[in-house]
């Protein structure tokens, strides 16, 4: 199942002009706020009206404004995921739970109640209300409650936003567990890159209601040029593979061939994982480096530089393990002679991985 | 000697005034409370032409006198008038009957009522209307499923409010079916017309001591209920 979706929506001022596929997997909409996510996702899910567009979902149109279609919110056969949860105060968690199953046409295939209950760890709460809740129970139980509604979209608007890091990391597998098992299409609104670099499948990158990239995270969290935050939170996503895990508590990994070292990860050898090295925690060099206390070192080929708005570039590099990109101020860009083609070594801390950007 | 307040202390058009009132005022409840729970949420929730006109127009009866509205009813609603003409040949009558003592009743009662359930609608947050709507709900289910039990505790205390308002009606009843023992004579009509007579004022006080207990109790009955059910909906 695919998404397509083309919004032009004006307001105040603001002018959306967006135009995307999501496929199967977590597309997540990214970009910081007043970007027009929140637009997008409201026009899917049929809260908003917008001034011209079309939203299909295979060839089930839920709005084309050309031909005068504009399903109401309620025929759409969506799961939104809020990221206030949403829970209806006066129906315990089973009854929430089974709320959108009422609805669904009778021939749509039905999640298990038993396995999503148990997918989400939230048995022990089918008796309780949601004010007795914690807000990491609630925002499961709306994810519970989004699956089964049988879907045919997933719409989730921010929703660890309102969580803090603790829940935040409580709930994020449980996003991954729904992008790797449900086949769904999911679309995900999103200003956090960690969050981004772990869950997305796909990401659409927005800019003042624009989309400036949009294709696999990889290729798109590593162009400096569509990242819509800015340079000081860009980051490179890696492909790696476990090669063994030492007895010092370090994992060792393998990516395109190159060796990294990363503290302990839960994946067995073997396992494939992404990492997310965030521009500012890497460090280039000219020569090959000797004597020095970190780990990974990655030999490259500068590939572009951006400057940013302040004293700082992003440098991207192209590296066996793929493109690495790196923060530093333009004085040490100029210091250094980098320029496209030169080529140089990216090093970065073993300690400087964070656990929420491995996945 | 028997109770202060045994049967027989009353005189029989004493006793059917207060039956009759309970009647009125039971009836002008139940079919005033589906419009009233419809006015309050098309006030708080929608925004259409002529809104100001509607709230003015429900709001009319709390602050024109009750002998005005008694009298436009009469007017309109009398076998001569507008509405009551057409509606007295196909046989409904209104005035001179104890249905136009509940039709008087509850119009007088209505601004209450309806401004009990709107601030109840106006304290639900329309999000969760919304997160209902996505997940399938078509609007008139979202308001049987979500809003209208959210609602419930302002609905309860809007209708016993309305009911303790209808019981003491007076001034509209009395001006649009009259003061007929046994037929229009409600309550309020009876304690008048007891005190227009010599040696009536004991059934008066007797009355005004049922008319204190029925209030207090519907009062006390609709802060326990509304308690109760304001408990469950918040689901602490």
């Amino acid at each position: 199942m695919s998404v397509s979706v083309t919004v032009q929506h004006g307001f105040g001022g603001f002018n959306l002009d967006a135009a995307f596929e999501a496929p199967a997997g977590i597309t997540v909409l990214f970009g910081r706020s007043g970007s027009g996510k929140t637009t997008i996702i409201n026009a899917v899910a049929g809260l908003l009206r917008p001034d011209a567009g079309r939203i299909a979902i295979d060839d089930w149109v839920l709005l084309d404004r050309a031909a005068g279609v504009s399903l109401p919110v309620h025929r759409r056969r969506l799961g939104y995921i809020f990221q206030d949860a949403r829970l209806f105060p006066h129906l315990n968690v089973r009854q929430n739970l089974l709320f959108g199953r009422f609805f669904a046409p009778r021939d749509a295939p039905r999640a298990d109640m038993g396995r999503v209950v148990e997918m989400l760890g939230i048995g022990p709460l089918l008796g309780r209300r949601p004010a007795m809740l914690s807000g990491g129970e609630r925002q499961r139980v709306a994810i519970g409650r989004a699956l089964l509604a049988s879907p045919r979209l997933i719409l989730a608007d921010e929703p660890l936003a309102a969580l803090d890091e603790g829940r935040k990391a409580e709930i994020l597998p449980y996003f991954e567990r729904l992008r790797d098992e449900v086949a769904v299409p999911i679309l995900y609104v999103s200003h956090a890159p960690a969050e981004v670099a772990r869950l997305a499948t796909t990401v659409v990158a927005l800019e003042d209601g624009r989309v400036t990239g949009q294709g696999p995270a990889i290729q798109i969290l590593g162009d400096p040029n569509v990242m819509p935050t800015g340079v000081r939170d860009a980051g490179a996503l890696l492909q790696a593979v476990v090669v063994r895990h030492h007895d010092d508590g370090l994992s060792e990994l393998s990516a395109g061939g190159v060796a990294l070292f990363l503290p302990r990860v839960p994946h067995a050898p073997g396992g494939q994982l992404r990492l997310r090295i965030a521009a500012s925690e890497v460090i280039l060099s000219r020569a090959r480096p000797e004597g020095l206390s970190a780990l990974n070192i990655l030999p490259g080929v500068v590939e572009a530089i951006r400057d940013g708005d302040g004293p700082g570039a992003i440098v991207s590099l192209n590296t066996p393990a793929g493109r690495v990109l790196a923060r530093l101020t333009r004085r040490s860009v100029a210091a250094m002679a980098l320029a496209v083609g030169a080529e140089c070594h990216a090093i970065v801390k073993t300690v400087a991985i964070a656990p929420e950007n491995v996945s | 000697m028997g109770g202060w307040l045994t049967p027989d202390i009353l005189p029989p058009e004493a006793w059917r005034a207060v039956a009759l009132s309970l009647k009125v005022s039971l009836w002008a409840v139940l079919v005033s409370l589906p419009l009233g729970i419809f006015t309050a949420y098309a006030l708080a929730r929608w925004r259409f032409p002529g809104r100001g006109l509607v709230n003015g127009l429900v709001h009319l009866p709390l602050i024109l006198p009750p002998v005005v509205t008694g009298y436009i009813l009469l007017l309109s609603m009398g076998p001569q008038g507008p509405i009551g003409g057409p509606l007295a040949r196909i046989g409904v009558v209104f005035a001179f009957h104890w249905s136009g003592a509940a039709l008087a009743a509850g119009i007088m009662a209505f601004p209450l009522m309806v401004r009990a359930i709107r601030l109840s609608i106006e304290a639900v947050d329309p999000k969760l209307e919304q997160a209902a709507a996505t997940l399938g709900a078509p609007r008139l289910w979202v308001f049987a499923s979500v809003t209208l039990p959210m609602i419930l505790p302002g609905v309860i205390a809007g209708a016993i409010l309305a009911f303790a308002k209808a019981m003491g009606e007076f001034g509209a009843t009395i001006t649009f079916v009259s003061n007929i023992p046994g037929q229009t004579q409600t309550l309020p009509s009876a304690i008048y017309a007891f005190l227009q007579v010599p040696g009536g004022e004991g059934a008066a006080v007797s009355l005004v001591v049922i008319s204190v207990a029925v209030a207090m109790g519907a009062l006390l009955l609709s802060e326990g209920i509304g308690r109760r059910v304001a408990r469950r909906v918040a689901g602490a």
